[in-house]
């Protein structure tokens, strides 16, 4: 089959040919969140290099959690008082 | 909300046979849920930027932290926070992405599965063509790679997929911002009962 067809297949429904002014449109939507990107200028990034930095970025976040993950788990098994923690708690509602 | 806006397709396609009505409720499920997630995106964009979302997320989160402790007998391993954070996470989001609905179906299985995997680039001349008519397959293999990172989205569509991501990213961000500052309530905590337990030792001695 060729790309294309299978490709609205993939996208679901009738109305499904992406047009490549929407895909410039999401692409440039997805640039502005990227820190890295977001002070470069839209027409000269391309495509590529935001799916590339996106995908990066959403590694690092999740590496970043890992970490913060770990970091809580050993501060949670030290602070094992509650009292500390209620606290805390408490503090954040407010 | 989006049980009501799909009760009419569901009606129409009950002639047809069960594995092509199911596909078709899960198409028409998509594109509505497409159509959603575009009206609702910019505001959901707002939501995990704004403090009183991180608020909640962190109490919600110290709360279901201190609830495993006490269930689960083993100590709270990195993993075990990470897993309460992403599903007090995808809870947070009311249901509203796709991703948030993976998360809190799958659990975490599929990302641990996947950490090992390399996408391989294949360089060459596939990849240096200067036509540019149709999308390059360099393009469609970081469609696809993106697709893998967020959770539950590897079979969408390009514009739902960066939907989803765009969510996803914002939610993420959030999470580092909420769980780094519980990091640092924890320690300054931490510090504060050493120093209390150290004023009250040398008080008593």
């Amino acid at each position: 089959m060729s790309s294309r067809r299978s490709r609205s297949r993939q996208s679901g429904g009738g109305s499904s040919t992406i047009s490549d002014d929407q895909i410039a449109d999401l692409v440039s939507k997805l640039q502005q969140l990227i820190p890295e990107l977001h002070s470069r200028r839209s027409d000269k990034v391309s495509a590529s290099k935001v799916l590339q930095e996106t995908c990066n970025y959403i590694r690092n976040l999740h590496r970043e959690v890992d970490d913060l993950s770990d970091r809580l788990s050993e501060l949670l098994a030290s602070t094992d008082a509650n009292s500390a923690q209620a606290a805390i708690i408490r503090s954040l509602l407010m | 909300m989006a049980s009501h806006s799909i009760s009419n397709p569901e009606a129409n396609s009950n002639r047809l046979p069960d594995s092509k009505r199911s596909k078709k409720r899960r198409r028409i499920a998509t594109e509505n849920q497409a159509g959603q997630l575009h009206n609702s995106s910019t505001e959901n964009q707002t939501r995990w930027k704004s403090t009183s979302e991180q608020q909640i997320y962190s109490s919600r989160l110290v709360e279901a932290l201190r609830q495993s402790r006490r269930t689960s007998s083993a100590p709270a391993t990195g993993n075990g926070v990470r897993k309460t954070a992403y599903r007090v996470l995808a809870a947070a989001a009311k249901g509203r992405t796709r991703w948030s609905r993976a998360i809190l179906t799958n659990g975490l299985r599929l990302r641990q599965q996947h950490k090992k995997k390399k996408v391989k680039v294949t360089g060459g001349i596939r990849s240096r063509k200067p036509v540019v008519k149709k999308r390059l397959p360099v393009l469609q293999r970081k469609v696809k790679v993106l697709g893998r990172l967020v959770p539950g989205c590897r079979k969408l569509s390009f514009p739902n997929l960066l939907e989803e991501a765009t969510d996803y990213i914002a939610a993420l961000e959030m999470q580092v911002r909420a769980m780094a500052a519980l990091a640092g309530l924890f320690t300054r905590a931490e510090a504060e009962e050493a120093d209390t337990s150290d004023r009250l030792g040398s008080n008593l001695s």
